[in-house]
């Protein structure tokens, strides 16, 4: 068993980046995520590992040196809450253009605009079909405990690295800001100079007298080519739905009514899904943990054995959307949740369920 | 004499250095950007760190900087090259890493990435080339267009009433206790192109130190965008652009040599 700790999630996952063998971390401060930052320059891993941890002076900043960084083939993580990953999505934009690793966290907030520094799930839209200008996608993962803000962080350095695509962890001030047990994995080595040169032979770390140059950029000015280069980017997408859709069942073998939610909102469910249960309401959980590619496939299936599906997420209705898109309007499908920063209950979404789906 | 009897192989007294590629340049005949583009070049080569050079090219103009440099290069969004070369710099301590921008990338939408990462004194070299108008797009105003210049922005001049002053973004920079080299040069005669290669030789000889950010502006003309012939555009840059931005050195470092 790995080293057992009781950690924020914010903590958890600036730890899991240190071990995750995690080359740079670049960030600014926001409730209700600062504690990466905070956390990284306690433990002063430049120190230890050579990991370069900068506070940098926005948004902004933090997300063009992860576009260095990710240019050159390192591991490199950035992250901020809602308005300031708003601020980063030019950056990200150009990244998943430019085909760059990085990890990208959004501990998100109530909004629009300031809003509040409440939970919230209102940005599911921003991270699920882009959030900046231009045709792309993010791999985008949900955590639902501390135990996968630390979990999640080696899956995403893989996929960033297998795509070459930004990942993003699309957590929320709930998850960030408690403390649960968790235990850490152990620490992977950061890659060599030489390991990474190999890795990503596309990486500029200096032109070699053996190779030709390598150049990073997101320009081509010629449509044709450009057009060339998004079906690339496509192929890919269609890659990540054929091989790495992440979800978890709950109680859904004999389900007769489903719902469907992500992050700290299955979690709730999950408590809805005993009440259900306890009074004989046959209810079962589908927690997608892969926001995008979103479980389409399995909830087209499930969409033939239950009656209804009830989409759970602290927002107005983004998810539910793509649960709509995905039982192809066979079976109702609607949407709770509250907004704004205010975490529904249990009892709330139970009421809901009979409500609008049960009736 | 006729043109066959002057191109002989004993009359030749330039080489292109091989750091350029053979791709044809995109800018205006008598834009000095490729003259300055050269004179990186051929530094690099002199120095012999061509393995150890990484570029970051702006928008602007010479976005496409990266066709010409025969180096690893990244291409950035619009004023960010500082943080990438920030981060590249602290990634890889041994390698050189310089930023080429134009003034509207460097002073106007890049002002914070520019001021901080010579704030923190990030061991990177700066190209700054001056031409005080946006050439890319057709001519705008930029940051450091001068009180009373025609752009397409300010087709009466501009007015400082109105659309503010100009920016010396270099005076600026050289105040900060993060910049280690602040100089201003100009690539328009073969006596100012000698100095000008002085400069960036001096700039990538002091980033060995880690000492701090070096910052070479380059006053540059652009005859498209001033709508001048070159030779005019020069003698423009020369009567009205020199007295603003006055050349020469304007933070040396406490050295002899380096």
């Amino acid at each position: 068993m790995g080293e057992l700790k009781l950690m924020k999630g914010n903590e958890a996952f600036a730890e899991a980046c240190i071990r995750a063998g995690a080359d740079a971390y670049f960030g600014y401060p926001i409730t209700p995520q600062s504690e990466v930052l905070e956390y990284l320059m306690a433990q002063k891993p430049y120190e230890t590992t050579g990991m370069v941890v900068l506070q940098a002076e926005s948004e902004v900043s933090a997300i063009n040196m992860c576009y260095g960084a990710g240019g050159a083939g390192f591991k490199v993580v950035t992250s901020s809450s809602s308005p300031g990953i708003s601020l980063k999505q030019e950056g990200i934009s150009y990244m998943a253009g430019a085909e760059l690793p990085l990890l990208v966290l959004n501990v998100v907030r109530g909004g629009p605009g300031l809003g509040d520094i409440q939970p919230s799930q209102s940005d599911y839209f921003q991270a699920t079909k882009g959030g900046g200008h231009g045709d792309y996608r993010l791999y985008v993962l949900a955590p639902s405990s501390v135990q996968e803000m630390s979990d999640f962080v080696p899956i995403a350095f893989e996929m960033a690295f297998k795509y070459r695509n930004p990942v993003m962890i699309l957590s929320d001030g709930v998850i960030g800001q408690m403390m649960e047990k968790v235990e850490l994995f152990d620490p992977i080595p950061r890659r060599t100079i030489e390991q990474v040169e190999k890795q990503c032979p596309w990486a500029t770390t200096g032109k070699k007298a053996n190779r030709e140059r390598n150049i990073i950029t997101s320009l081509d000015l010629d449509p044709y080519k450009q057009e060339k280069h998004n079906y690339h980017l496509r192929d890919k997408y269609e890659q990540m739905k054929r091989e790495d859709v992440r979800y978890e069942e709950i109680q859904t073998s004999d389900a007769e009514y489903l719902l469907v939610a992500y992050g700290s909102s299955a979690r709730i469910c999950q408590k809805t899904v005993d009440l259900a249960r306890a009074e004989g309401i046959k209810l079962g959980l589908l927690r997608a943990i892969t926001l995008f590619p979103f479980p389409s496939v399995r909830l087209k299936e499930l969409s033939k054995q239950v009656k209804g599906m009830l989409a759970v997420e602290m927002s107005l209705g983004q998810m539910v959307e793509d649960v709509k898109l995905a039982v192809d309007c066979k079976i109702p499908v609607e949407h709770f949740g509250r907004t704004g920063g205010v975490i529904h209950t249990p009892s709330e979404v139970l009421d809901a369920l009979k409500k609008q789906i049960i009736k | 004499m006729e043109i066959k009897d002057i191109i002989k192989p004993e009359n030749l007294v330039y080489k292109k250095t091989p750091l350029l590629t053979d791709k044809a340049l995109s800018y205006c005949p008598g834009c000095g950007h490729g003259t300055t583009h050269r004179l990186i070049m051929e530094v690099v080569e002199e120095m012999g760190i061509q393995e150890k050079t990484v570029g970051i090219a702006p928008v602007g103009c010479s976005v496409l900087a990266y066709e010409f440099m025969n180096i690893d290069m990244q291409q950035a969004a619009h004023g960010r090259a500082p943080a990438l070369a920030t981060a590249l710099k602290r990634l890889m301590p041994d390698k050189f890493l310089f930023t080429y921008q134009g003034d509207g990338d460097l002073a106007a939408i890049g002002t914070a990435e520019t001021i901080h990462a010579c704030n923190r004194g990030e061991n990177i070299v700066i190209i700054f080339i001056n031409n005080g108008i946006y050439g890319m797009t057709g001519g705008q105003m930029a940051p450091t267009t001068l009180p009373g210049m025609k752009a397409s922005t300010a087709p009466y001049g501009r007015d400082t009433h109105i659309m503010g002053n100009p920016l010396k973004m270099t005076e600026l920079v050289a105040q900060l206790a993060g910049t280690y080299y602040v100089t201003r040069q100009s690539v328009h005669t073969p006596a100012n192109v000698r100095k000008a290669k002085k400069a960036i030789r001096n700039a990538f000889e002091y980033s060995k130190l880690n000492k701090g950010t070096c910052f070479v502006e380059i006053v540059s003309n652009c005859n498209s965008g001033w709508k001048m012939q070159p030779v005019q555009a020069n003698k423009w840059m020369e009567e009205n652009m020199f007295p603003f931005y006055p050349l020469g050195d304007i933070k040396v470092p406490q050295v002899e040599k380096v």
